[in-house]
């Protein structure tokens, strides 16, 4: 992997939904890091409330230099303008589109990454002008994870990316999507509630549960 | 075999449902768009007025259109300075196809925006679309089938206007007698026989589209 710099991140926020209590206080450098936890742990919440979607009642993440949200000064960038690459597991492709339409959807976004590289990493060239109907659950977070780093990000945020996918495919994927992320100097966040999955790129690895970070991995 | 003079009803009669359909469908699908995303205190006032058309007697809604837009009417006095004369013109017509119209369109495409484009919409804004782009790559090809269902239903629902059109528009041959309205002259004046033509087109013509719309929300479930 390039030894790129790492990205200054804070993510601090705090949001109840009914039962559910996140609180989650996070400050560091990070290049890819790895969101370690068990289903219902909250690590799909705190994805979305870094994206944008959900408003938490109090917090504080900034990345880089650049502050996203600020309930004590009011400050909340809009979801369009907090130049976010989400992958979400149940990949959410725009059923409407083909490959192509919904890969080069957000590419209109301040320049954008060569389409046939990321095409080529992913192992997707021959499914490019499919409709998404046909496409496997594996192919279609593929397509996703496309769609995500053809919009030129500031920051990513990857949720269970290939879960989807068969393991040595996702393996292969992972460590060229790591020397990526490293080669494009973009920060990432990667969920998963398999360990050996984040040690494949992950510079750290740290442990949520119950809407809690509770250590390193 | 249709008289030229029932033919002539017929399509001033779908000339005019399809002019109120096309004026009804921008303030439908908006309204729609907003009552399926709002959370403003407004949106229960909204909805009910929206509503009231289908439950308000024809020609009430006719006489709260005339009080409106009749030539002393709030909106009517401004209209008439300008010299714009809506009363018992095709205008009229077009205007209470319209209202009446409305609240299936509305219901329909509310339905369509609220099965499950959320999702795609905040995916969309995530990758940096504007609202606009949105509404116009996202929302609306998401919710086509339920707008055009519900733009059926409002065109289905223009063919029989009657009580609103009565009121504000008369039956005037040539300009604002619709099949509705002239049937009821027909029967009036004893022309069953032509009235049971009139009644049998609008049949044919009201079963078509109220069948396509079915079909397109079947087909959107």
């Amino acid at each position: 992997m390039l030894d790129q710099p790492h990205v200054p991140l804070t993510v601090m926020a705090q949001l109840t939904q009914g039962s559910f209590a996140l609180d989650v206080s996070w400050q560091g450098d990070c290049r890819l890091l790895g969101l370690f936890g068990p289903s219902g742990s909250g690590k799909t919440t705190l994805l979305e409330v870094i994206a944008g979607l959900r408003r938490p009642r109090h917090a504080r993440i900034v990345v880089s230099d650049r502050v996203l949200v600020d309930t004590a000064t009011g400050t909340h960038t809009h979801v369009r303008d907090r130049g976010i690459g989400y992958a979400p597991q149940d990949a959410a492709l725009f059923p409407h589109l083909d490959v192509r339409g919904n890969i080069t959807y957000g590419a209109g976004r301040g320049g954008s990454a060569p389409l046939d590289g990321l095409l080529r990493m992913l192992e997707i060239e021959p499914l490019i002008d499919r409709p998404i109907q046909g496409l496997s659950g594996g192919e279609r977070q593929r397509v996703a994870l496309a769609r995500a780093l053809a919009s030129s990000p500031s920051l990513l945020l990857l949720d269970e990316p290939l879960s989807a996918v068969d393991v040595p495919l996702r393996r292969r994927i992972l460590e060229l999507l790591g020397s990526w992320i490293a080669e494009a100097g973009i920060p990432a966040i990667h969920v998963s509630h398999d360990e050996a999955d984040l040690r494949v790129a992950a510079d750290q690895i740290v442990v949520m549960s119950d809407g809690r970070l509770v250590g390193q991995a | 075999m249709i008289s030229g003079e029932l033919l002539s009803i017929l399509q001033l009669t779908v000339v005019v449902a399809l002019a109120a359909t096309l004026a009804m469908l921008p303030p439908g699908v908006a309204l729609a768009l907003w009552l399926a995303r709002s959370r403003s205190w407004l949106k229960a006032p909204v909805e009910t007025l929206v509503t009231l058309p289908l439950v308000l007697p024809p020609v009430a809604t006719g006489f709260l259109l005339l009080r409106l837009l009749g030539r002393r009417g709030w909106f009517g006095a401004l209209l008439d300075r300008a010299g714009i004369d809506i009363i018992f013109t095709w205008k009229a017509l077009v205007i209470a196809m319209v209202v009446m119209g409305l609240p299936l369109v509305v219901r329909s495409a509310r339905a369509g925006f609220e099965q499950g484009t959320r999702r795609f919409e905040q995916m969309a804004e995530t990758l940096g679309a504007g609202p606009l782009r949105v509404f116009l790559t996202i929302s609306l090809p998401l919710a086509r089938r339920s707008v055009l269902a519900g733009a059926l239903l409002g065109f289905s629902r223009a063919l029989g206007e009657f009580g609103a059109s009565m009121v504000i528009a008369g039956s005037i041959p040539g300009e604002t007698r619709t099949v509705a309205l002239a049937m009821y002259g027909f029967l009036e004046t004893g022309r069953d026989h032509d009235a049971a033509t009139l009644a049998v087109a609008s049949l044919v013509i009201a079963f078509v589209a109220v069948w396509i719309s079915n079909r397109l929300v079947r087909e959107r479930a």
